[in-house]
Protein backbone atom coordinates (compact mmCIF):
# COMPACT_ATOMS: atom_id res chain seq x y z
CA UNK A 1 0.00 0.00 0.00
CA UNK A 2 1.55 3.42 -0.87
CA UNK A 3 1.14 6.39 0.95
CA UNK A 4 1.12 9.82 -0.68
CA UNK A 5 0.32 13.49 0.26
CA UNK A 6 -3.01 14.94 -1.56
CA UNK A 7 -4.20 17.93 -2.20
CA UNK A 8 -7.99 18.60 -2.19
CA UNK A 9 -8.02 21.54 -5.26
CA UNK A 10 -11.95 22.83 -4.12
CA UNK A 11 -10.72 23.21 -0.72
CA UNK A 12 -7.30 24.50 -1.18
CA UNK A 13 -7.22 28.37 -1.44
CA UNK A 14 -3.37 28.54 -1.58
CA UNK A 15 -2.81 29.74 1.71
CA UNK A 16 0.70 28.73 1.52
CA UNK A 17 1.42 27.15 4.74
CA UNK A 18 1.71 23.05 3.42
CA UNK A 19 4.63 24.47 1.37
CA UNK A 20 6.50 25.93 4.41
CA UNK A 21 6.27 23.10 6.42
CA UNK A 22 7.10 19.95 4.08
CA UNK A 23 9.14 22.14 1.28
CA UNK A 24 10.50 18.42 0.63
CA UNK A 25 7.28 17.34 -0.82
CA UNK A 26 5.59 20.76 -1.90
CA UNK A 27 6.34 23.81 -3.91
CA UNK A 28 3.86 26.78 -5.04
CA UNK A 29 3.02 26.73 -8.37
CA UNK A 30 2.83 30.12 -9.86
CA UNK A 31 -0.64 30.96 -8.82
CA UNK A 32 0.20 30.24 -5.39
CA UNK A 33 -1.08 26.62 -5.39
CA UNK A 34 0.50 23.74 -3.79
CA UNK A 35 2.54 21.27 -6.36
CA UNK A 36 2.77 18.13 -4.64
CA UNK A 37 5.20 15.37 -5.33
CA UNK A 38 3.10 12.42 -5.99
CA UNK A 39 5.45 10.02 -4.63
CA UNK A 40 5.25 8.14 -2.08
CA UNK A 41 5.80 9.94 1.27
CA UNK A 42 8.77 8.94 3.08
CA UNK A 43 8.64 7.73 6.27
CA UNK A 44 11.09 10.32 8.13
CA UNK A 45 8.59 12.82 6.63
CA UNK A 46 5.28 11.57 7.68
CA UNK A 47 5.43 13.71 10.79
CA UNK A 48 5.69 16.93 9.06
CA UNK A 49 3.44 15.78 6.57
CA UNK A 50 0.85 15.46 9.31
CA UNK A 51 1.72 18.57 10.82
CA UNK A 52 0.86 20.10 7.20
CA UNK A 53 -2.35 18.75 7.28
CA UNK A 54 -3.54 20.07 10.76
CA UNK A 55 -2.34 23.20 10.14
CA UNK A 56 -4.02 23.91 6.63
CA UNK A 57 -6.30 26.46 6.98
CA UNK A 58 -8.80 24.86 4.66
CA UNK A 59 -7.86 21.45 6.54
CA UNK A 60 -7.29 20.26 2.13
CA UNK A 61 -4.68 18.50 2.89
CA UNK A 62 -5.20 14.57 3.17
CA UNK A 63 -2.74 11.32 3.09
CA UNK A 64 -4.23 8.81 0.40
CA UNK A 65 -3.84 5.29 1.35
CA UNK A 66 -5.93 4.02 -1.09
CA UNK A 67 -4.92 0.56 -2.62
CA UNK A 68 -4.09 0.77 -6.22
CA UNK A 69 -3.21 4.36 -7.21
CA UNK B 1 -39.49 -13.92 -19.79
CA UNK B 2 -36.32 -15.58 -18.79
CA UNK B 3 -32.65 -14.60 -18.70
CA UNK B 4 -31.64 -17.69 -20.18
CA UNK B 5 -29.53 -16.62 -23.40
CA UNK B 6 -29.04 -19.05 -25.80
CA UNK B 7 -26.75 -18.24 -28.42
CA UNK B 8 -29.58 -18.39 -30.89
CA UNK B 9 -31.40 -16.11 -29.66
CA UNK B 10 -29.02 -13.05 -31.51
CA UNK B 11 -28.19 -15.99 -34.46
CA UNK B 12 -30.02 -14.54 -37.87
CA UNK B 13 -29.87 -11.07 -36.36
CA UNK B 14 -28.14 -8.61 -39.01
CA UNK B 15 -24.41 -7.16 -37.57
CA UNK B 16 -25.30 -3.34 -38.35
CA UNK B 17 -26.88 -1.67 -37.07
CA UNK B 18 -27.95 -2.73 -33.38
CA UNK B 19 -28.57 0.38 -31.40
CA UNK B 20 -29.53 2.46 -34.31
CA UNK B 21 -31.71 -0.59 -36.34
CA UNK B 22 -35.13 -0.39 -37.25
CA UNK B 23 -35.22 4.01 -36.58
CA UNK B 24 -35.45 5.46 -40.03
CA UNK B 25 -35.84 8.81 -41.25
CA UNK B 26 -36.16 11.64 -37.80
CA UNK B 27 -38.57 8.95 -36.23
CA UNK B 28 -38.40 8.03 -32.98
CA UNK B 29 -39.38 4.09 -31.96
CA UNK B 30 -42.62 4.03 -29.22
CA UNK B 31 -42.68 1.52 -27.03
CA UNK B 32 -44.62 -1.06 -29.57
CA UNK B 33 -42.41 -0.39 -32.27
CA UNK B 34 -39.40 -1.36 -29.71
CA UNK B 35 -40.85 -3.93 -28.29
CA UNK B 36 -41.92 -5.65 -31.71
CA UNK B 37 -38.35 -4.97 -33.32
CA UNK B 38 -36.74 -6.62 -30.05
CA UNK B 39 -39.37 -8.05 -28.07
CA UNK B 40 -40.39 -7.24 -24.49
CA UNK B 41 -37.59 -5.89 -21.43
CA UNK B 42 -35.95 -8.96 -20.95
CA UNK B 43 -36.34 -8.86 -17.21
CA UNK B 44 -37.16 -12.19 -15.21
CA UNK B 45 -40.62 -11.41 -12.36
CA UNK B 46 -39.12 -11.59 -9.47
CA UNK B 47 -39.60 -14.62 -6.96
CA UNK B 48 -40.40 -15.42 -3.71
CA UNK B 49 -36.28 -16.41 -2.56
CA UNK B 50 -34.11 -13.39 -2.72
CA UNK B 51 -31.12 -15.80 -3.16
CA UNK B 52 -32.90 -17.43 -5.81
CA UNK B 53 -33.25 -13.52 -7.57
CA UNK B 54 -29.56 -12.07 -6.52
CA UNK B 55 -28.12 -15.19 -8.44
CA UNK B 56 -29.70 -14.67 -11.30
CA UNK B 57 -28.92 -10.85 -10.83
CA UNK B 58 -25.51 -12.15 -11.10
CA UNK B 59 -25.63 -14.07 -14.15
CA UNK B 60 -26.68 -11.07 -15.86
CA UNK B 61 -23.64 -9.50 -14.54
CA UNK B 62 -21.50 -12.28 -15.83
CA UNK B 63 -23.03 -12.28 -19.02
CA UNK B 64 -21.88 -8.36 -19.74
CA UNK B 65 -18.78 -9.41 -18.50
CA UNK B 66 -18.21 -12.23 -21.03
CA UNK B 67 -19.93 -9.70 -23.39
CA UNK B 68 -16.19 -7.27 -22.91
CA UNK B 69 -18.89 -4.35 -23.06
CA UNK B 70 -16.53 -1.37 -21.72
CA UNK B 71 -18.55 2.32 -20.98
CA UNK B 72 -18.69 4.61 -24.84
CA UNK B 73 -18.97 7.69 -22.42
CA UNK B 74 -15.22 8.27 -23.46
CA UNK B 75 -13.56 6.17 -19.87
CA UNK B 76 -13.89 2.52 -21.68
CA UNK B 77 -13.79 1.08 -17.89
CA UNK B 78 -15.53 -2.58 -18.25
CA UNK B 79 -18.85 -1.99 -17.94
CA UNK B 80 -19.28 -5.81 -16.11
CA UNK B 81 -16.55 -4.78 -13.63
CA UNK B 82 -18.30 -1.87 -12.58
CA UNK B 83 -21.98 -3.18 -11.72
CA UNK B 84 -20.22 -5.87 -9.75
CA UNK B 85 -18.20 -3.67 -7.88
CA UNK B 86 -21.65 -2.06 -7.06
CA UNK B 87 -23.77 -4.83 -7.10
CA UNK B 88 -21.26 -5.97 -3.48
CA UNK B 89 -22.22 -2.82 -1.95
CA UNK B 90 -25.49 -2.27 -0.71
CA UNK B 91 -28.56 -0.27 -1.66
CA UNK B 92 -27.20 0.68 -4.84
CA UNK B 93 -28.57 3.68 -7.17
CA UNK B 94 -28.09 3.87 -10.63
CA UNK B 95 -27.50 7.12 -13.36
CA UNK B 96 -27.76 6.92 -16.83
CA UNK B 97 -25.35 10.16 -18.03
CA UNK B 98 -27.36 11.25 -20.96
CA UNK B 99 -25.69 14.75 -20.38
CA UNK B 100 -23.61 14.98 -23.12
CA UNK B 101 -21.16 17.78 -22.21
CA UNK B 102 -18.64 17.32 -25.24
CA UNK B 103 -19.38 19.70 -28.13
CA UNK B 104 -18.46 17.91 -30.58
CA UNK B 105 -20.56 14.46 -30.15
CA UNK B 106 -24.00 14.40 -30.72
CA UNK B 107 -24.88 10.41 -30.52
CA UNK B 108 -26.34 10.42 -26.52
CA UNK B 109 -28.95 13.07 -27.83
CA UNK B 110 -29.63 10.90 -31.43
CA UNK B 111 -29.60 7.59 -29.34
CA UNK B 112 -31.78 9.58 -26.43
CA UNK B 113 -34.57 10.69 -29.25
CA UNK B 114 -34.93 7.62 -31.59
CA UNK B 115 -34.28 5.03 -29.22
CA UNK B 116 -35.36 6.09 -25.89
CA UNK B 117 -36.88 2.61 -25.07
CA UNK B 118 -33.56 1.25 -25.85
CA UNK B 119 -32.26 3.22 -22.91
CA UNK B 120 -34.79 2.83 -20.45
CA UNK B 121 -34.44 -0.90 -20.96
CA UNK B 122 -30.83 -0.75 -19.85
CA UNK B 123 -31.61 1.29 -16.72
CA UNK B 124 -33.69 -1.28 -15.56
CA UNK B 125 -31.38 -3.88 -16.59
CA UNK B 126 -28.74 -2.09 -14.82
CA UNK B 127 -30.78 -1.61 -11.77
CA UNK B 128 -31.46 -5.25 -11.21
CA UNK B 129 -28.03 -6.48 -12.02
CA UNK B 130 -26.91 -4.16 -9.08
CA UNK B 131 -29.87 -4.39 -6.78
CA UNK B 132 -31.14 -1.00 -6.99
CA UNK B 133 -34.08 0.60 -5.81
CA UNK B 134 -33.86 3.88 -7.59
CA UNK B 135 -32.76 5.21 -10.81
CA UNK B 136 -32.14 8.36 -12.83
CA UNK B 137 -31.68 9.74 -16.33
CA UNK B 138 -29.81 13.20 -16.59
CA UNK B 139 -30.01 14.92 -19.45
CA UNK B 140 -29.37 18.56 -20.54
CA UNK B 141 -32.08 20.75 -19.20
CA UNK B 142 -32.46 22.94 -22.02
CA UNK B 143 -32.63 19.99 -24.04
CA UNK B 144 -36.96 20.87 -23.57
CA UNK B 145 -37.88 18.93 -26.69
CA UNK B 146 -35.77 15.46 -25.90
CA UNK B 147 -36.32 15.60 -21.99
CA UNK B 148 -40.33 15.64 -22.82
CA UNK B 149 -39.84 12.80 -25.16
CA UNK B 150 -38.66 10.81 -22.83
CA UNK B 151 -40.90 11.99 -19.99
CA UNK B 152 -43.42 10.52 -22.67
CA UNK B 153 -41.47 7.35 -23.16
CA UNK B 154 -41.22 7.19 -19.07
CA UNK B 155 -45.08 7.93 -18.77
CA UNK B 156 -45.84 4.86 -20.93
CA UNK B 157 -43.40 2.72 -19.40
CA UNK B 158 -45.01 3.48 -16.19
CA UNK B 159 -48.66 2.73 -17.47
CA UNK B 160 -47.56 -0.94 -19.29
CA UNK B 161 -46.10 -1.80 -15.81
CA UNK B 162 -42.31 -1.84 -17.21
CA UNK B 163 -39.86 -0.72 -14.98
CA UNK B 164 -39.49 -2.43 -11.45
CA UNK B 165 -37.49 0.69 -10.28
CA UNK B 166 -38.88 4.03 -11.27
CA UNK B 167 -37.03 5.91 -13.08
CA UNK B 168 -36.54 10.26 -12.87
CA UNK B 169 -35.55 12.09 -15.18
CA UNK B 170 -32.94 14.98 -13.85
CA UNK B 171 -32.40 18.23 -15.80
CA UNK B 172 -28.84 19.48 -15.64
CA UNK B 173 -27.19 22.58 -16.67
CA UNK B 174 -26.28 22.60 -20.62
CA UNK B 175 -22.22 23.05 -19.51
CA UNK B 176 -19.23 20.55 -19.74
CA UNK B 177 -18.03 20.01 -16.75
CA UNK B 178 -21.72 20.02 -15.29
CA UNK B 179 -21.80 16.47 -17.36
CA UNK B 180 -18.90 14.84 -15.61
CA UNK B 181 -20.61 12.20 -13.30
CA UNK B 182 -19.43 13.45 -10.01
CA UNK B 183 -21.36 16.82 -10.90
CA UNK B 184 -24.59 14.74 -11.95
CA UNK B 185 -24.46 13.27 -8.55
CA UNK B 186 -23.82 16.39 -6.99
CA UNK B 187 -27.02 18.01 -8.66
CA UNK B 188 -29.33 14.81 -7.35
CA UNK B 189 -28.07 15.10 -4.25
CA UNK B 190 -29.42 18.48 -3.88
CA UNK B 191 -26.13 20.38 -4.76
CA UNK B 192 -24.86 22.58 -7.41
CA UNK B 193 -24.13 20.76 -10.75
CA UNK B 194 -19.81 20.77 -10.04
CA UNK B 195 -17.35 18.13 -9.68
CA UNK B 196 -16.88 16.82 -6.54
CA UNK B 197 -13.36 15.69 -4.98
CA UNK B 198 -12.83 11.71 -5.31
CA UNK B 199 -12.39 10.24 -2.83
CA UNK B 200 -15.17 9.44 -2.02
CA UNK B 201 -15.59 7.75 -5.32
CA UNK B 202 -19.13 7.93 -6.73
CA UNK B 203 -19.49 4.05 -7.13
CA UNK B 204 -18.36 3.78 -3.44
CA UNK B 205 -20.49 6.79 -2.15
CA UNK B 206 -22.50 8.68 -4.28
CA UNK B 207 -26.13 9.35 -4.43
CA UNK B 208 -27.53 9.94 -0.88
CA UNK B 209 -23.90 8.24 -0.06
CA UNK B 210 -24.86 4.85 -1.69
CA UNK B 211 -22.62 3.16 -4.02
CA UNK B 212 -24.30 4.42 -7.33
CA UNK B 213 -23.37 2.78 -11.04
CA UNK B 214 -23.10 5.95 -13.18
CA UNK B 215 -23.17 4.90 -17.01
CA UNK B 216 -23.34 6.33 -20.04
CA UNK B 217 -26.70 5.80 -21.88
CA UNK B 218 -24.75 4.07 -25.20
CA UNK B 219 -23.52 1.86 -22.61
CA UNK B 220 -26.96 1.39 -21.21
CA UNK B 221 -28.38 0.43 -24.92
CA UNK B 222 -25.24 -2.10 -25.60
CA UNK B 223 -26.72 -3.61 -21.87
CA UNK B 224 -29.89 -3.93 -23.83
CA UNK B 225 -28.63 -5.61 -26.19
CA UNK B 226 -26.56 -7.96 -24.56
CA UNK B 227 -29.55 -8.72 -21.87
CA UNK B 228 -31.58 -10.15 -25.63
CA UNK B 229 -28.68 -11.58 -27.80
CA UNK B 230 -26.15 -12.43 -25.23
CA UNK B 231 -22.40 -12.23 -24.95
CA UNK B 232 -21.76 -14.32 -28.48
CA UNK B 233 -23.50 -11.95 -30.39
CA UNK B 234 -22.33 -8.81 -29.42
CA UNK B 235 -18.81 -10.92 -29.97
CA UNK B 236 -20.15 -11.17 -33.40
CA UNK B 237 -18.81 -7.81 -34.35
CA UNK B 238 -15.73 -6.18 -33.56
CA UNK B 239 -12.62 -7.70 -32.26
CA UNK B 240 -11.96 -10.02 -29.84
CA UNK B 241 -10.05 -7.51 -28.13
CA UNK B 242 -12.83 -4.41 -28.34
CA UNK B 243 -15.71 -6.40 -29.00
CA UNK B 244 -19.10 -4.38 -30.33
CA UNK B 245 -20.04 -1.59 -32.28
CA UNK B 246 -19.48 2.18 -31.19
CA UNK B 247 -21.56 5.08 -32.49
CA UNK B 248 -19.14 7.91 -33.71
CA UNK B 249 -19.76 11.48 -34.40
CA UNK B 250 -17.89 12.47 -37.50
CA UNK B 251 -17.71 16.37 -38.30
CA UNK B 252 -15.03 18.61 -40.03
CA UNK B 253 -14.00 17.61 -43.70
CA UNK B 254 -16.29 15.23 -44.76
CA UNK B 255 -19.48 14.85 -47.03
CA UNK B 256 -21.98 13.44 -44.75
CA UNK B 257 -20.96 14.47 -41.13
CA UNK B 258 -23.19 12.97 -38.12
CA UNK B 259 -23.55 9.78 -36.04
CA UNK B 260 -22.85 6.62 -37.62
CA UNK B 261 -22.87 3.21 -35.44
CA UNK B 262 -19.34 1.59 -36.48
CA UNK B 263 -17.91 -1.84 -35.88
CA UNK B 264 -14.96 -1.68 -33.31
CA UNK B 265 -11.94 -1.96 -35.23
CA UNK B 266 -12.40 -0.30 -38.53
CA UNK B 267 -9.61 1.91 -39.56
CA UNK B 268 -10.14 5.09 -38.45
CA UNK B 269 -9.66 6.28 -42.88
CA UNK B 270 -12.78 3.52 -43.82
CA UNK B 271 -14.68 5.40 -40.74
CA UNK B 272 -14.07 8.84 -42.69
CA UNK B 273 -15.23 7.12 -45.90
CA UNK B 274 -18.49 5.35 -44.22
CA UNK B 275 -19.14 9.84 -43.80
CA UNK B 276 -19.00 10.07 -47.54
CA UNK B 277 -15.12 10.81 -47.17
CA UNK B 278 -13.33 13.49 -46.98
CA UNK B 279 -14.08 16.63 -49.37
CA UNK B 280 -11.06 18.43 -49.13
CA UNK B 281 -7.76 17.21 -48.51
CA UNK B 282 -6.46 16.46 -45.01
CA UNK B 283 -3.95 17.44 -42.36
CA UNK B 284 -4.86 16.10 -39.53
CA UNK B 285 -8.01 14.48 -37.54
CA UNK B 286 -9.21 15.44 -34.16
CA UNK B 287 -9.69 11.76 -32.33
CA UNK B 288 -11.68 12.05 -28.86
CA UNK B 289 -13.04 15.54 -29.32
CA UNK B 290 -12.41 18.73 -27.21
CA UNK B 291 -10.87 16.11 -24.75
CA UNK B 292 -9.48 15.24 -27.49
CA UNK B 293 -5.83 14.15 -29.24
CA UNK B 294 -4.61 15.45 -33.18
CA UNK B 295 -3.43 13.18 -35.03
CA UNK B 296 -0.92 13.68 -38.15
CA UNK B 297 -3.85 12.21 -41.14
CA UNK B 298 -1.35 9.77 -42.38
CA UNK B 299 -1.46 8.14 -38.59
CA UNK B 300 -4.74 7.86 -37.88
CA UNK B 301 -6.08 6.89 -41.51
CA UNK B 302 -4.55 3.70 -40.48
CA UNK B 303 -5.24 3.02 -36.82
CA UNK B 304 -8.13 0.40 -35.47
CA UNK B 305 -11.40 2.26 -34.00
CA UNK B 306 -10.55 0.98 -30.28
CA UNK B 307 -9.50 2.69 -27.40
CA UNK B 308 -6.16 0.89 -27.23
CA UNK B 309 -5.73 0.97 -31.21
CA UNK B 310 -6.37 4.84 -31.16
CA UNK B 311 -3.94 5.16 -27.83
CA UNK B 312 -1.08 3.12 -29.59
CA UNK B 313 -1.24 5.59 -32.44
CA UNK B 314 -1.18 8.56 -29.70
CA UNK B 315 -4.54 9.40 -29.60
CA UNK B 316 -7.63 9.08 -27.60
CA UNK B 317 -11.11 7.79 -28.64
CA UNK B 318 -13.35 9.58 -25.69
CA UNK B 319 -16.96 9.33 -26.46
CA UNK B 320 -16.23 8.56 -30.14
CA UNK B 321 -15.42 11.72 -31.34
CA UNK B 322 -13.86 11.86 -35.16
CA UNK B 323 -13.46 15.36 -36.92
CA UNK B 324 -11.46 15.80 -40.03
CA UNK B 325 -9.16 18.69 -40.53
CA UNK B 326 -9.13 20.14 -43.72
CA UNK B 327 -5.18 21.31 -45.17
CA UNK B 328 -6.00 24.91 -45.10
CA UNK B 329 -6.97 25.06 -42.05
CA UNK B 330 -4.59 25.53 -39.02
CA UNK B 331 -4.82 23.17 -35.81
CA UNK B 332 -3.15 26.08 -33.93
CA UNK B 333 -6.03 28.57 -34.26
CA UNK B 334 -8.23 25.38 -34.10
CA UNK B 335 -6.56 24.56 -30.64
CA UNK B 336 -6.30 27.54 -29.41
CA UNK B 337 -10.11 28.33 -29.39
CA UNK B 338 -11.31 25.06 -28.07
CA UNK B 339 -8.95 25.87 -24.97
CA UNK B 340 -9.85 29.47 -24.49
CA UNK B 341 -13.58 27.85 -25.00
CA UNK B 342 -12.47 25.26 -21.69
CA UNK B 343 -10.35 27.87 -19.92
CA UNK B 344 -14.34 29.78 -19.70
CA UNK B 345 -15.71 26.26 -19.20
CA UNK B 346 -14.04 25.79 -15.74
CA UNK B 347 -16.40 24.86 -12.77
CA UNK B 348 -13.98 27.80 -11.21
CA UNK B 349 -13.39 25.52 -8.13
CA UNK B 350 -10.00 24.37 -8.25
CA UNK B 351 -6.97 27.35 -8.46
CA UNK B 352 -4.75 25.61 -11.18
CA UNK B 353 -7.51 24.95 -13.58
CA UNK B 354 -8.77 28.54 -12.53
CA UNK B 355 -5.59 30.51 -13.43
CA UNK B 356 -3.55 27.58 -15.32
CA UNK B 357 -6.20 27.55 -18.32
CA UNK B 358 -6.81 30.66 -18.99
CA UNK B 359 -2.66 31.11 -18.92
CA UNK B 360 -2.61 28.14 -21.65
CA UNK B 361 -5.30 29.89 -23.47
CA UNK B 362 -3.43 33.11 -23.70
CA UNK B 363 -0.04 31.62 -25.04
CA UNK B 364 -1.76 29.11 -27.72
CA UNK B 365 -4.18 32.28 -28.95
CA UNK B 366 -0.38 34.23 -28.85
CA UNK B 367 1.03 31.12 -31.22
CA UNK B 368 -1.91 31.15 -33.11
CA UNK B 369 -2.47 34.70 -34.11
CA UNK B 370 0.36 36.28 -33.19
CA UNK B 371 3.70 34.34 -32.97
CA UNK B 372 7.19 34.43 -30.61
CA UNK B 373 9.99 31.88 -30.88
CA UNK B 374 9.55 31.25 -26.80
CA UNK B 375 5.70 30.14 -27.28
CA UNK B 376 5.82 26.71 -27.90
CA UNK B 377 8.77 25.86 -24.86
CA UNK B 378 5.97 28.22 -22.91
CA UNK B 379 3.29 26.26 -23.62
CA UNK B 380 5.21 23.13 -22.52
CA UNK B 381 6.00 24.48 -18.97
CA UNK B 382 1.92 25.02 -18.44
CA UNK B 383 0.92 21.76 -19.42
CA UNK B 384 2.57 20.12 -16.47
CA UNK B 385 1.18 23.28 -13.89
CA UNK B 386 -1.88 22.39 -15.53
CA UNK B 387 -2.42 18.02 -15.70
CA UNK B 388 -3.96 16.67 -13.07
CA UNK B 389 -4.18 19.14 -10.32
CA UNK B 390 -7.78 19.94 -10.77
CA UNK B 391 -10.85 17.46 -8.68
CA UNK B 392 -11.91 16.52 -12.32
CA UNK B 393 -10.44 15.69 -15.69
CA UNK B 394 -11.48 19.13 -17.12
CA UNK B 395 -8.00 20.55 -16.97
CA UNK B 396 -6.35 17.41 -18.43
CA UNK B 397 -8.40 17.54 -21.68
CA UNK B 398 -7.35 21.02 -22.58
CA UNK B 399 -3.62 19.99 -22.18
CA UNK B 400 -3.51 16.62 -23.72
CA UNK B 401 -5.14 18.50 -26.65
CA UNK B 402 -2.52 21.55 -26.46
CA UNK B 403 0.46 18.66 -26.12
CA UNK B 404 -1.70 16.91 -29.40
CA UNK B 405 -0.90 20.39 -31.26
CA UNK B 406 2.27 20.78 -30.36
CA UNK B 407 3.34 17.36 -31.50
CA UNK B 408 0.97 16.94 -34.49
CA UNK B 409 1.36 20.29 -36.19
CA UNK B 410 5.18 20.70 -35.14
CA UNK B 411 6.57 22.33 -38.71
CA UNK B 412 3.29 24.71 -38.11
CA UNK B 413 4.39 25.51 -34.62
CA UNK B 414 7.82 26.47 -35.53
CA UNK B 415 6.54 28.59 -38.42
CA UNK B 416 3.78 30.55 -36.36
CA UNK B 417 6.75 30.89 -33.75
CA UNK B 418 9.00 32.13 -36.40
CA UNK B 419 7.03 33.89 -38.80
CA UNK B 420 3.75 34.82 -37.27
CA UNK B 421 0.22 33.23 -38.60
CA UNK B 422 -0.26 31.11 -41.38
CA UNK B 423 -2.84 31.53 -44.04
CA UNK B 424 -4.43 28.95 -42.48
CA UNK B 425 -6.29 31.23 -40.03
CA UNK B 426 -8.55 33.24 -42.32
CA UNK B 427 -10.18 29.18 -42.88
CA UNK B 428 -13.67 29.00 -40.95
CA UNK B 429 -13.86 27.38 -37.74
CA UNK B 430 -14.01 23.94 -37.75
CA UNK B 431 -14.34 22.68 -34.18
CA UNK B 432 -17.56 24.84 -33.68
CA UNK B 433 -17.36 25.87 -29.68
CA UNK B 434 -21.34 26.49 -27.96
CA UNK B 435 -22.32 30.59 -27.41
CA UNK B 436 -20.71 33.30 -28.78
CA UNK B 437 -17.13 33.65 -28.40
CA UNK B 438 -17.14 37.19 -28.76
CA UNK B 439 -19.57 37.91 -26.08
CA UNK B 440 -17.33 37.02 -23.56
Amino acid sequence: MTRRLLVNPILCTGHGVCAELVPELIEMDPWGYPLVSRAELPAELAAHARRAITSCPELALLIDDRPGR
Amino acid sequence: MTLAISEAAGAGRQVLPRLLAGVTGGGRAGLLEHEDLLGPLPLPASTASKRADRARAARLIDVVERSGLTGRGGAGFPTGRKLRSVAAGRGAVVVANGAEGEPASAKDRLLLTRAPHLVLDGISLAAYAVGADRAYLAVHETSSRLAAGLEGAVAARQAAGIDPVPVTLVGIPDRYVASEQSAIVQVINGGPALPTFAPPRTHEKGVDGRPTLVNNVETLAHLALIARFGDGWFRSAGTPAAPGTMLVTISGAVARPGVYEIELGTPLGTVLMQAGGPTEPLQAILTGGFFGTWLPVETAWHLPLTLRGVRAGGGTLGAGIIVALSAAACGLAETARVVRYLAHETAGQCGPCIFGLPALAEVLAGLAYGGGRQLPERIRELIPLVEGRGACRHPDGATQLARSALRAFAPDARWHAERGPCGGVRYGPVLSVPGDLEAW
